[in-house]
């Protein structure tokens, strides 16, 4: 295996019939990064990581996943990986113990290890005093920190999260982060993890935006935010008809009026925000400006927004799903 | 003419090597989806008891009620049973612990169906194993649980008046275990396959139910119409019902001139116990492979 790359992915097909749902996708990830995937639904994500995890097989293109090719030796890349899926995978009727002692089986954790790294890692996600609790009695943030710890159990060398906070509320998805952020330090493993959530997206080290099938960029978060180039700045005004032309005039660039708030990019908005209250003959009742988000970048790139609403419901049907099986299941 | 001849034989010893190192696994693996299958099994008691339920109510209910009805017309399926003083209600008991093995086979290996809807399957489908690994554990665990339904049975001989013999135990659990193997491996087949539990009811109402009834568990099987013969004798279960049937009710002592009438014939010849295991076992295997086959299917 080379240090260089943890991940390597070249000119990667993934065509269902007709559809194309990965069209020519090019990204090295880095040994120990945090490297977050981020794209709408349907943008190509979950089949690049099936890819990758040998779940599918590319239709042309090539991956190498800790320096072994995904089509070449798939059995050897599953051994080298962790996986987090978007849906959960635990059995619920056995216990955390259990769970994880099926997956040390199938994933040839040493007999003389095994109890000690079963104890480890449900240390690491601070689960050891529901060792011996049937899962079913988990709330979904503790099953999603078991899956996490399941992931990690055979010290893989890249692990892969598929949207690993979905249908989590705000708090428990900044729990999990808790966890996620640290396990590259702690276990020298490199994180390979979709999301559509854009705030999550901060977490990572770099990040490949996906739109269609294809990368539309690839950087850290604050190269990504450098691409809009400047401040984003909120004004609300007692006449906005009045006021866009002189903002326009001072700011030189066309604000978009939004909901009865005007918004321009600006390239300094601490200087800004002084000459508008001077300049303008308009009454300025408030005015806000912010770094630029992953959202604007999102925006800037794709010409849309990830629709959250969108995402949202799509998140309540799972909760739904899972809430209804749960029951439904003996 | 050394060197090469050293080469085979390293190459030889790396095969070997390779070949163990890639059984071990697999039977590794085997045997932890076959535990996690019966652990769950146990776990689930109130299945356990619940699943008793059905095969009472046959012997009870439907088996009174047609015993009473028969003893009336003049005794079952004519003299065999009435000449060896059998009650319908002992004639369907290893019928009943057979449709018991049936019935829990299937659906305990299609289990996958729930496994994959609930999404474990993917933990088992993106391990470094072989996925002969899923449908052989898959299948000995469905078998397992299948066997323990029907053997469990027994415990009713002595209610129905039917006396069992050590030598009829020691004799029914291999047959009972082939019967769910191969039925649990076409349970396993046809999960292997089926992507949503929509498929499930399906396969209840046209593959369970006419197995049952078409297997001889509740009436003998000669002397029916061709077009009825030529379907019971399609059904693998037949296989498993009737060797069942003649150890069971030899064991009680039944006349082993009635037990031929009674017995499965195949272009009238009775088949041997042996030939009839054979037969479902070969069925299992075939099963078994085309389970292997589909869960190796990568898209």
């Amino acid at each position: 295996m080379s240090d260089q790359t943890a991940i390597s992915v070249h000119e990667l097909v993934k065509n269902f019939g007709p559809v194309e749902a990965v069209r020519g996708i090019d990204l090295e990830v880095r040994p120990g990064e945090i490297f977050g995937f981020l794209g709408p639904n349907g943008a190509g994500k979950s089949t690049t990581i099936n890819i990758l995890c040998t779940l599918m097989r590319a239709t042309s293109g090539s991956a190498t996943v800790a320096g072994i090719d995904v089509d070449h030796d798939p059995a050897a890349v599953r051994s080298r990986i962790g996986l987090v899926f978007q849906d959960p995978s635990l059995d619920q009727q056995l216990t955390a113990r259990e769970n994880l002692e099926f997956h040390a089986f199938v994933y040839d954790v040493p007999a003389s290890t095994r109890k000690q790294r079963i104890a480890e890692v449900l240390e690491m996600v601070e689960l050891t005093d529901r060792t011996d609790s049937v899962v079913m009695t988990y709330s979904g943030g503790m099953r999603r920190r078991l899956e996490i710890a399941r992931g990690m159990l055979h010290t893989p060398d890249v692990l892969f999260l598929d949207e690993p906070t979905i249908g989590l509320d705000p708090q428990t998805r900044r729990h999990i982060w808790g966890y996620l952020g640290e396990l590259p330090k702690r276990a020298g493993v490199t994180i390979f993890m979709t999301t559509h959530y854009m705030d999550e997206a901060e977490y990572c080290d770099r990040i490949a935006i996906i739109d269609h099938g294809e990368i539309q960029a690839i950087g850290t978060p604050d190269e990504l935010k450098k691409m809009v180039g400047g401040d984003v700045v909120s004004i609300t005004t007692s006449d906005n008809v009045a006021a866009l032309p002189q903002i326009e005039a001072i700011a030189g660039a066309k604000p978009i009026a939004d909901n009865g708030t005007l918004r321009v990019e600006v390239p300094d908005g601490a200087g800004f925000v002084p000459r508008l209250v001077r300049e303008t003959t308009v009454e300025v009742t408030s005015v806000a400006f912010r770094r630029p988000s992953l959202d604007d970048v999102f925006l800037k790139l794709t010409g849309r927004a990830i629709r959250e609403e969108e995402a949202g419901s799509t998140d309540m049907m799972r909760m739904m799903g899972r809430a209804w099986m749960g029951r439904g299941r003996r | 003419m050394s060197a090469p001849n050293g080469v085979m034989a390293r190459t030889a010893a790396a095969e070997r090597g390779r070949r163990k190192g890639t059984l071990w696994p697999t039977v590794r693996a085997i045997y932890i989806i076959w535990y996690r299958d019966v652990l769950r099994y146990w776990r689930d008691r109130a299945r356990l008891v619940a699943s008793l339920a059905q095969p009472l109510l046959f012997l009870i209910v439907f088996g009174t009620g047609l015993s009473s009805a028969l003893s009336g017309a003049g005794g079952l399926g004519g003299a065999a049973g009435a000449a060896a003083g059998l009650t319908y209600t002992q004639f369907i008991f290893p019928g009943i612990i057979g449709m018991s093995v049936l019935f829990s086979a299937i659906f305990a290996s299609m289990s996958i169906v729930w496994d994959r809807e609930f999404g474990f399957l993917k933990e088992v489908l993106v391990a470094p194993i072989d996925r002969s690994a899923v449908a052989i554990g898959k299948s000995l665990g469905g078998a397992t649980q299948a066997m323990v339904q029907g053997l469990i049975l027994l415990i009713l001989a002595p209610v129905i008046g039917v006396k069992l013999t050590l030598g009829s135990v020691v004799a029914l659990v291999p047959l009972v275990f082939v019967l769910a193997f191969a039925l649990s491996s076409m349970g396993v087949a046809i999960a292997s396959r089926m992507k949503s539990m929509q498929g499930f009811q399906v396969v209840v109402n046209f593959l369970m139910m006419p197995m049952f009834f078409l297997s001889g568990a509740l009436f003998p099987l000669n002397g029916l119409p061709t077009w009825m013969t030529v379907l019971t004798r399609l059904d693998p279960a037949t296989y498993g019902m009737d060797p069942l049937r003649r150890v069971v009710l030899g064991g009680a002592g039944l006349p082993s001139v009635a037990l031929d009438r009674l017995g499965l014939t195949l272009f009238d010849t009775v088949l041997p116990i042996v030939a009839e295991a054979a037969i479902l076992l070969g069925f299992g295997i075939v099963m078994l492979a085309i389970a292997v086959r589909n869960f190796r299917v990568r898209d």
